[in-house]
């Protein structure tokens, strides 16, 4: 099997040996026995009548029936416990962004800088990735990772991993997406955590996305309405990451990077609860990657009184919590 | 198993001459406007054959294209062209029709002891609307080409593809009600023109796999139809369905498209299944052991496959609690066909087994079918499918089902019925060769891919990295040995049309139905109604 560079990675190994060994034994059982059986009672003569048949045999037929329904049960449950875990990001993991666009991945690091083709991650440190595309269906596959999810116009996905050896793995887009569907690979790249933190200082983003959010929330005129101290006609977005927002509609959701993504590109479909649907929709008007910029804006606006949800970006990957 | 105990019909033949449907008239006119659903399955045979060969060219073309790991023999876009062709017309308008247009059309009457389908008319039609569809299809893909895949997905398909989307989606929209027809026809041909004495359970297991297929085709289709439409409308009007930027939703697409295209697998591997059926009670000398599970397993098939399809999008971004659904209901799959191969395998035991071409084949559909069969466990495993799906070890999945199973029964069912349909036999030694050409060919072309699927090479990939290239070059060597097993065939199941021995009316020794009528048949199959007492094949 291929080597696996993610912390995921000997499960998985396990998991394929395990249904490696429970297939072959079936294949051979049922192949071996229809080549002897072929060889046993073959035709010896054209006027041969065979005698005896096997009789209707109830633990016979409901052996191969109930047998392998535990089996594959037990195959099922096994796949889903890790894939749930697989699914589900641990809370210490940093955010990095992922923007797919034919035929090129760009990736935003924690303190904003972008970087083509190329993700650089340090080893040991589980990273979320959460990604969109600008146009067509993609598909995020680093086969020594054993991660891949689509990366889906018009919403966020997410997956993530946790690397456990440096060096450069193959990144591939997996999901058919034009005619350099086949060019658009990359290299993520496990880098040693000191060598990293030496990387992102080179890797010389003029300013933070944060920054660069700040920039924009001026310049599209978003502070004109949402003004930090509570008092314009739309509500303040300080604090607001990982809040309860409730809505006019009666529901609450969480104010995630969907919920702030959305509520750029169709306000009217979420309009917070006491407030009047007067944004205007800026679908069309603003990139994929201005919006992740403006989530890290809104994700830095911390509230005074309560604890941050989420790490800020722009500081470095915590190491404290060992890698394996 | 049948017994003729009064004559019904009236004898159709002149004394001293030997009539058969082949016969009792001459003409082009006699081909083309025939009613008969001899001739009918006879034109299938042709149009498939050719559908089946412009699909097998630009196989070749592909396999000649991956031998190197740069994007070389033809540009992007023609690669992306040619694998777009191969998967439509192979799906299409060689797979879908393939055994039931041809050898359910040929048998389910003659072996329902019924002179003709319910509708003869209709299944003529059928055939024109299927040329029809089938012909509008390949002239959108040569001139112009499309560059979607035969997917099909959203938004590449809606807004971002440049070729002739619309006109393929309308030509298989019109294939579409070729397959819907069919099946209405099988289906009541089956309730409605059973011989007297020939109750369900008594049914050849062939007829209880046509009757599945027949089922889902009705059921699925139409949401295929949906789909296409609800395609074109959102490119040509521009209402936003699928596309997020209008508001649209194009995991919706999947979900359609896949909710048709799951039980379409069933569609090509059941009637596939029902042949298996036949061939092995004929040459062991067997009824199929366990003939009860077996039928109601297609059932069981017919009815899973439609509620499995969210197993092609366990990395689209659905619900990861969707997922486990689907993903349990898959593992469902795997029981009823492992109920299938179990009792096939235990229908040899202490039987009389007689080594020819046909049996060859009906093995090697159980080599071929148990480890695509098999491997499908891997890709209803969750974690295990978010690694190996949409790279090749999913091409190598399904081509040993659909290729490894339905193709390789399409040929065990030409050659265990031609010399029913033709009256020659074919040549032996030829056949027997061609038949393990076939097996190690597949095996050499596709069993390289679940290794490069498993390194991780994504599907549709016109260049690839260079660690990929070895497993690529021994499928593609294989592929040449896979052609010879094609080939090999046609020439010499032509020849014995002409220099053939005469089959007589039971060359295999077998009990069921269809061989008690004379090679070829009659034109209404039977000189008498027969009457049925026994299951198909009791000794």
């Amino acid at each position: 099997m291929q080597q696996t560079a993610s912390s995921f990675g000997g499960q998985w190994n396990l998991l394929f040996a395990s249904e490696f060994a429970l297939s072959a034994a079936i294949a051979l059982g049922v192949f071996g026995l229809i080549g002897f059986f072929c060889y046993r009672y073959r035709r010896r003569s054209p006027f041969e009548v065979p005698t005896r048949p096997l009789r209707r045999n109830v633990f016979m037929e409901g052996g191969w029936i109930v047998i392998p329904t535990i089996l594959a049960l037990a195959f099922f449950v096994w796949g889903a416990i890790l894939y749930f875990r697989m699914s589900t990001p641990p809370r210490d993991a940093e955010t990095i962004y992922i923007v797919g666009r034919q035929w090129m991945w760009k990736a935003q690091q924690p303190n904003g800088a972008w970087e083509n083709d190329e993700l650089h991650v340090p080893v040991g440190q589980p990273v979320r990735l959460l990604m969109t595309s600008e146009d067509v269906i993609h598909s995020f596959y680093v086969p020594a990772f054993r991660v891949k999810e689509d990366v889906l116009p018009g919403r966020y996905t997410q997956t993530w991993f946790n690397a456990t050896t440096p060096g450069r793995y193959i990144l591939e887009c997996s999901e058919y997406c034009g005619v350099y569907h086949s060019q658009m690979r990359g290299r993520v790249i496990v880098m040693e955590p000191k060598a990293y933190a030496a990387w992102l200082g080179t890797a010389g983003s003029e300013s933070s996305a944060a920054a660069i959010g700040q920039r924009l929330f001026h310049d599209y005129g978003c502070i004109n309405c949402h003004n930090p101290d509570g008092h314009g006609p739309a509500p303040s977005l300080v604090g607001l990451y990982g809040t309860e927002v409730r809505l006019e509609n009666g529901q609450t959701v969480t104010a995630d990077e969907s919920y702030i993504r959305q509520s750029i590109l169709d306000p009217a479909s979420q309009v917070v609860y006491g407030f009047r649907p007067i944004m205007p929709s800026f679908n069309g008007k603003i990139s994929e990657e201005q919006i992740l910029d403006l989530i890290a804006y809104i994700k830095s606006q911390k509230n005074p009184e309560q604890p941050p949800i989420s790490k800020t970006p722009g500081t470095l990957p915590n190491r404290s919590d060992g890698s394996p | 198993m049948a017994t003729i105990a009064q004559p019904v019909g009236q004898p159709i033949e002149q004394p001293g001459r030997f009539t058969h449907y082949l016969n009792s008239e001459y003409g082009i006119r006699s081909w083309l406007f025939t009613t008969d659903h001899k001739r009918i399955a006879w034109l299938y045979v042709i149009t498939l054959t050719l559908a089946f060969g412009l699909g097998a060219i630009a196989a070749g073309l592909i396999r000649l294209a991956l031998f190197t790991p740069q994007g070389d023999v033809v540009t992007a876009q023609g690669y992306d062209e040619l694998f777009t062709m191969h998967g439509v017309i192979m799906v299409w308008l060689f797979l879908i029709p393939s055994i039931p247009a041809t050898f359910g059309n040929f048998f389910l009457p003659i072996m329902l002891g019924a002179r003709d389908l319910a509708f003869p008319r209709l299944n003529l039609l059928s055939w024109y609307i299927y040329v029809f569809g089938g012909a509008w299809v390949v002239a959108a893909l040569v001139y112009g080409g499309v560059d979607t895949g035969w997917t099909f997905y959203t938004p590449y398909s809606t807004e971002y593809s440049h070729t002739n989307v619309v006109p393929t989606e309308m030509g298989i929209f019109i294939v579409g009600f070729s397959t819907i027809l069919t099946a209405l026809n099988f289906i009541v041909t089956t309730h409605r023109m059973r011989a007297p004495g020939l109750t369900w359970f008594r049914l050849p297991l062939f007829v209880w796999t046509i009757y599945a297929t027949s089922l889902i085709m009705l059921l699925a289709t139409p949401v295929l139809a949906i789909a296409l439409l609800l395609l074109v409308i959102q490119r040509v009007w521009t209402v936003g369905i699928f596309d997020p930027s209008l508001g649209g939703d194009p995991l919706l697409f999947q979900h359609l498209f896949w909710f048709y295209s799951h039980p379409a697998v069933y569609i090509m591997i059941l009637p596939a299944m029902g042949v298996v059926s036949e061939i092995i009670p004929s040459f062991t000398r067997r009824p199929v052991f366990g003939y009860k599970a077996v039928a109601i397993s297609s059932f069981g098939l017919a009815i899973v496959g439609f509620l499995v399809w969210g197993h092609h999008m366990f990395t689209s971004g659905q619900s990861i609690y969707a997922s486990m659904i689907f993903s349990v209901m898959s593992f469902l799959v795997a029981i009823f066909s492992a109920i299938k191969v179990f009792n096939w395998t235990f229908t040899f035991f202490r039987g009389s087994v007689w080594l020819q071409t046909p049996l060859l084949y009906a093995l090697s559909f159980i080599g071929l079918f148990v480890m695509g069969g098999l491997t499908g466990l891997y890709l209803a495993t969750l974690p295990l499918d978010v690694h190996l799906t949409d790279t090749y070890f999913v091409i190598a999945h399904f081509h040993y089902i659909m290729v490894g199973g339905t193709l390789s029964m399409y040929l065990g069912a030409m050659h265990y019925w031609w010399p029913k349909m033709t009256g020659r036999m074919y040549p032996e030694l030829p056949a027997k060769l061609a038949a393990l050409l076939l097996f190690a060919g597949f095996n050499l072309t596709f069993f390289p891919q679940y290794v490069l699927g498993a390194l991780g090479m994504p599907r549709r990939y016109w260049s690839y990295d260079p660690v990929y290239q070895v497993w690529n070059v021994l499928s593609s060597a294989g592929a040449t040995v896979l052609a010879l097993g094609y080939i090999l065939p046609f020439v010499y199941l032509l020849w014995s049309l002409k220099y053939g021995e005469k089959a007589g009316p039971n060359p295999w020794g077998s009990k069921g139905l269809e061989w008690q009528t004379s090679s070829p048949p009659p034109r209404f199959n039977f000189r008498a109604t027969p009457v049925i007492t026994q299951r198909p094949h009791t000794q």
